[in-house]
């Protein structure tokens, strides 16, 4: 399902100045866990060592996004079902055994199928960021205007105008907005808002070596995601799906999403998110039917008593 | 294989991703499944230490499945080239080949040499005196051989003493079930990787093998490398597009160092350093070092110009171009030697710039014990490195053993410039060389190298200035003069390529190698690189994009030697100059024009060299290469399947155990490699191996490794904040068997013991590190980064300071990548008690000194 382009405030409240919709497409198939992601961020925005110790969760010392993590790499050493090679060689001429053919034709064959696998087990790798949702709620939340949403479509706080009152922090159904200790104010990734100003990609898709994280336009990446989807999926990898590339979702689709090899909780990621706002309307009718009912039985008691 | 390079070469594996999105199968042999293993179609984890066998098993393979490239091995390689009759292989001798000498350790190579070669093999003959026992060898230089051919040769590659059938021979016991007996893997794995690399070889496609110093940091060291060039050459996968042995370096520039070498033995492009004895005057060095063919046989242009860069006018022909002032070496002065030497108090000061041998070095004890031997030592880092402050802060300070006030050593401190801070080359694997612009002035008394060596030179000019003194004389006439700019007076990096790439009579620039002269009439600093500043262009600067020319992309930089970015690329195509095959086409004869024409590289041959060129019996130099001879740098033109003269361990590679091991060798009675270099004293213990009594006290195997997150001795990386919290702690990786087996709590501590040392380890309990079946039993693996010491952000032990230095004696390079320890959960014990822990495992092991 092609998702959402258009949200509330862009591009129609830019009027001519609106840009196309910028974002990240993150391919998790191609991601060799560098890091480099998460170090280009942080020099780049200037952001303080977040120092969490030796985690012991495999080779992630990070832990998840926040206000000091803006581009978190996950790790997923995973044990997975080997998978059954079906296809023999037919000719057997150089008097190999079965066993062997067998070997052999994995080896042979296997190409783009056995992204990250071996023998029943792989190490799953993904960049994590700001999904710069076409819904999002921290921007209702957000009681100053700290929190818009710029001519490129994407969510940034204005760190001169947050007073760190932490509205938006349960406002985001991913856990990415956080409070920066010692300092109250609320941190997250602007997609370098800064440099697409001047006409450069954000600092982390610029230092991906394998295009892992790829920027642009957010309808010309949707292309590029279903191609890739399609191949990987062609070449067996059933698991392979697009995260947060469906307008209809719970957040009408996302600014930055995600190609995946498996389903979203094995990367911590909410399988489901919805709008936090989405309920609102329906929890004000309730109230408000309440609050009527609630009249209407108050009046009934206060009229209905004078005998 | 032999390689993480996904890990230590995250930016240039780009490029395998973007090949296998192509369509390339990516296979990753590797004791560890890492992040490497997670990107490859295929991981196969094999015991360290074993990579000849696994590769002995697929020469072997080819031979028993047919699968070698037949024409390409008879015209291009040494394989119809018939052998002394009188060489005994390791197969007859119990491990050995002939011409051991056990009085000196070393071998008597004559034996070796192609049959009926007239004349000494010159390589490797120094090695066989005791007292310049560890020289460099050298040896594709030294062969003479008369018109460039090899005397004996049989084309049907059927004689018994052929090449083909030698090594055929050689390896016809590393079948597959021995291959998985000795490396632990299945010989299904090994069968499904032999089988895809015979698959994807011929005339149509071509495989390519990466290693890096997985390969290197072992007593094979050579061996292993010599080991992928066989089945690379029999299987026609060099000089072709897609093909070769890519030797990818332990960090950036490492290319670049050896080229023009920060190495004790070699001159600028490959000239060895002259020996005092052998070599008392310049025709003799020639004589001796530069075979009569191939494009060695030039030798005498290139060290000449050489000298006529380095001395200038002082340089005449009637003072032998000076070649008297070239420093003489009479030993084996690398890396370990000279610490060793320091240790025995040989050594009064030592420049340490670039690097942290107290955390990077094998055995980091002896190396601070050696240290603290100099009257001076001069660092030269971004920051005050362990090698800087170990005579106030180290294990031994806070063991007792050692107390700063007894320590007499003066460290010199010098802040050193970024890369970014200066102008300047890197050379990747490829030979390629890219110019890199100084982005700023380097910020307060940080300094680039150049600015350092050349205003030192001065200062050191200066003082000798009037000197009457001979010694003095090489350093007085040496042509010390570049333009300098800037507020802090930098030497102009572009002068010295200038003065690298060379001129001709009249001051204009060189183009290519070919126009060096022996009478003292051109100048050229390195003769691989001449050329690299024609017609008066920085070449290595150029950075055309890719999307504004082919893909062989020419004109972005600028690679050795010529402007090659395929070296011996007249074997892409067949004996009479055409393609292999459409698929394959790169570098072609074009009869109609005469000459070799290419997709867009250069051709790395005489341009106009026909294929059916014959050279007479008389012929010299490169007069003496036949048109069908890719491997010009060779005497006969051919690759060398069998190398007869070079090395100082064989002709062959041949398995054998590392110096600790928990296994015997199935194959062969002599375990190790018998040439290794051993240094018995109590300050490096070795521990006892195999069957031996106390072997059973270090039943692990250990390896140690990089991250992606840290630059080697932690210098560049463990100082910076965003890289030091990406991997804050010194961890080791164990499996989850071992784990249990000796009580190792995942995110909890382990103590790893080896008989040099005891360090302490955050544990990670991983299925990436898989047991193996080795031999009938189960060898548990301790992997261990070694990023950690002292001082920075984040800090810990260090992973070196367990093993003992044991060398590769062709290139004096150390085992790193496989000991035997001990592990056992908990802390280590501070203070005195980390040394009796130590000496508790020395009793029980029964470790002599």
């Amino acid at each position: 399902m092609s998702p959402q382009l258009e949200t509330v405030a862009w591009p129609a409240s830019y009027g001519e100045h609106a840009q196309p919709r910028m974002g990240f497409f993150t391919d998790t198939s191609v991601c060799i866990g560098c890091k480099a992601c998460e170090v280009a961020c942080k020099e780049w925005n200037q952001i303080p060592m977040s120092m969490q110790g030796f985690t012991g969760k495999s080779y992630d010392n990070t832990i998840d996004l926040g206000a000091d993590t803006w581009r978190h790499v996950a790790f997923i050493e995973q044990k997975a079902p080997a998978r059954v090679v079906e296809k023999l060689p037919t000719d057997v001429t150089d008097g190999a055994s079965l066993v062997d053919c067998a070997a052999r034709a994995q080896a042979v064959e296997g190409g783009v199928q056995t992204y990250q696998e071996s023998d029943g087990f792989r190490w799953l790798m993904a960049s994590d960021v700001c999904k710069h949702c076409t819904h999002a709620a921290c921007l209702d939340a957000c009681p100053t205007g700290a929190l818009f949403r710029t001519e490129y479509g994407t969510v940034v706080v204005q760190e001169d105008v947050c007073n760190g009152c932490g509205y938006c922090v349960p406002a985001c159904p991913f856990g990415v907005l956080d409070q920066r200790e010692g300092d109250g104010r609320v941190w997250k990734c602007t997609l370098c808002y800064d440099r697409l100003k001047d006409d450069k990609e954000p600092a982390c898709a610029q230092a991906c070596p394998t295009n892992s994280i790829q920027f642009g336009e957010l309808s010309e990446l949707h292309e590029r995601a279903e191609h890739r989807l399609a191949r990987l999926q062609q070449a067996g990898q059933d698991k392979a799906q697009l995260y947060l590339a469906d307008g209809d979702d719970g957040i009408g689709g996302a600014g930055a999403f995600f190609l995946l090899l498996d389903e979203p909780e094995v990367y911590g990621l909410p399988p489901d998110p919805v709008d936090t706002r989405r309920d609102l309307g329906e929890i004000w009718a309730a109230a408000g039917a309440a609050a009527v009912a609630l009249g209407i039985g108050l009046a009934a008691a206060v009229f209905g008593g004078q005998r | 294989m032999g390689s993480n390079m996904a890990e230590q070469h995250p930016v240039g594996f780009q490029w395998v991703i973007e090949a296998k999105e192509r369509g390339a199968k990516v296979i990753h042999v590797d004791p560890r499944f890492t992040r490497t293993s997670a990107m490859a179609d295929r991981h196969v984890p094999i015991r360290p230490g074993t990579d000849i066998a696994f590769l002995g098993g697929i020469v072997n393979y080819i031979f028993e499945h047919d699968a070698w490239f037949r024409e390409y091995v008879e015209h291009y390689t040494n394989g119809p080239v018939i052998i002394n009759r009188d060489l005994q292989d390791t197969e007859d001798a119990s491990g050995f080949f002939s011409g051991w000498n056990p009085a000196h350790s070393a071998y008597g190579i004559s034996t070796w040499s192609y049959d009926k070669a007239g004349g000494e093999a010159t390589a490797g003959k120094s090695e066989q005196q005791a007292d310049v026992s560890g020289e460099q060898a050298h040896g594709a230089h030294g062969m003479k051989l008369e018109g460039g051919q090899p005397p004996e040769l049989d084309a049907t590659m059927q004689d018994k003493g052929c090449v083909v059938q030698l090594v055929k021979r050689h390896f016809a016991r590393y079948t597959p079930e021995v291959v998985a007996e000795i490396c632990g893997c299945s010989s299904q794995d090994f069968l499904a990787v032999a089988a895809a690399l015979c698959e994807n070889s011929g005339r149509e496609r071509t495989s390519s093998i990466v290693y890096a110093v997985g390969w290197t940091q072992h007593t094979t060291g050579v061996q292993n490398v010599r080991a992928a060039s066989i089945i690379q050459l029999l299987l026609g996968n060099i000089g072709r597009p897609g093909g070769g042995i890519l030797a990818l370096r332990g960090h950036a520039n490492i290319q670049g160092s050896t080229d023009i070498p920060t190495l004790y033995n070699i001159l600028p492009g490959y000239i060895p350093m002259p020996h005092p004895q052998s070599h008392p005057s310049l025709d003799k060095f020639v004589e001796l070092n530069g075979p009569d063919t191939g494009a060695w046989g030039n030798l005498r242009p290139y060290i000449v110009s050489l000298l006529k860069a380095w001395w200038g006018d002082a340089a005449t022909e009637d003072k032998d171009f000076c070649f008297h002032y070239l420093p003489r070496i009479n030993g084996d002065h690398s890396h370990y030697a000279m610490m060793l030497g320091a240790l025995d108090g040989g050594v009064r000061g030592m420049f340490c710039v670039g690097q942290n041998p107290t955390v990077g070095s094998a055995n980091a004890k002896l190396i601070r014990l050696a240290l603290a031997k100099l009257d001076w030592l001069v660092v030269r880092d971004f920051q005050p490195v362990e090698s800087a402050t170990f005579w106030k802060d180290s294990p031994e300070h806070e063991s007792g053993e050692v107390r700063a006030e007894d320590i007499q050593t003066e460290v010199f401190f010098l802040p050193a410039a970024a890369h970014t801070e200066k102008d300047g080359n890197f050379t990747n694997t490829q030979r390629l060389l890219q110019w890199h612009h100084k982005a700023c002035e380097p910020p307060g008394e940080c300094r680039s190298e150049l600015h350092w060596i050349y205003h030192l030179g001065k200062a050191i000019r200066k003082k000798l200035a009037g000197s009457e003194d001979p010694k003095d004389r090489p350093i007085l006439d040496l042509m010390w003069e570049y333009p300098v700019q800037g507020p802090h007076e930098e030497p102009d990096a572009e002068h010295v390529l200038m003065e690298i790439s060379g001129r001709k009579p009249d001051g204009s620039f060189l183009s290519s190698y070919d126009e060096l002269e022996e009478d003292g009439s051109t100048t050229c600093g390195s003769w691989i690189h001449c050329g690299i500043y024609k017609d008066g262009v920085n070449q290595s600067a150029r950075k055309k994009p890719h999307t504004e020319q082919n893909w062989v992309a020419h004109e972005w930089g600028w690679a050795w030697p010529k402007d090659t970015r395929l070296i011996y690329n007249r074997a892409s195509a067949d004996p009479e100059g055409n393609p292999w095959s459409e698929r394959k086409r790169y570098v072609w004869w074009d009869a109609e024009e005469g000459k070799w024409t290419s997709v867009g590289d250069s051709p790395d041959f005489p341009p106009d060299k026909a294929p059916d060129y014959r050279p007479d019996k008389n012929a010299k130099k490169m007069q003496a290469i036949a048109g069908d001879k890719p491997f010009i740098l060779h005497p006969d033109g051919r690759g060398w399947i069998y190398s007869p003269t070079g090395l100082v361990d064989g002709p062959l590679p041949t398995h054998y155990e590392p110096q600790e091991t928990p296994v015997r060798n199935p194959l062969y009675a002599q375990q190790q490699n018998p040439t290794r270099q051993v240094f018995h004293r109590p300050e490096n213990p070795y521990h006892p191996v195999n069957g031996e009594p106390g072997s059973d006290v270090f039943p692990y195997v250990l390896t140690t490794y990089r991250l992606t997150e840290h630059h080697t001795a932690g210098g560049m990386s463990r100082t910076v904040p965003y890289l030091a919290e990406l991997q804050p702690e010194f961890f080791c990786e164990v499996s989850p068997q071992l784990a249990a087996e000796r009580g190792l709590e995942h995110g909890g501590w382990a103590t790893i013991v080896t008989a040099r040392q005891a360090v302490e380890a955050r544990v990670m309990v991983t299925e990436r590190i898989k047991p193996l079946e080795v031999e009938g039993r189960t060898m548990h693996l301790v992997g261990t980064p070694y990023h950690w010491g002292g001082v920075g952000i984040v800090t810990g032990d260090s992973a070196n300071e367990l093993l003992p230095i044991v060398l590769d004696n062709n290139v004096h390079i150390s085992e790193y990548k496989v000991a035997t320890c001990d592990i056992r959960p908990g802390r280590r014990p501070r203070g005195r008690a980390r040394l009796d822990l130590l000496e508790q495992y020395r009793q029980r092991a029964g470790v002599k000194d």
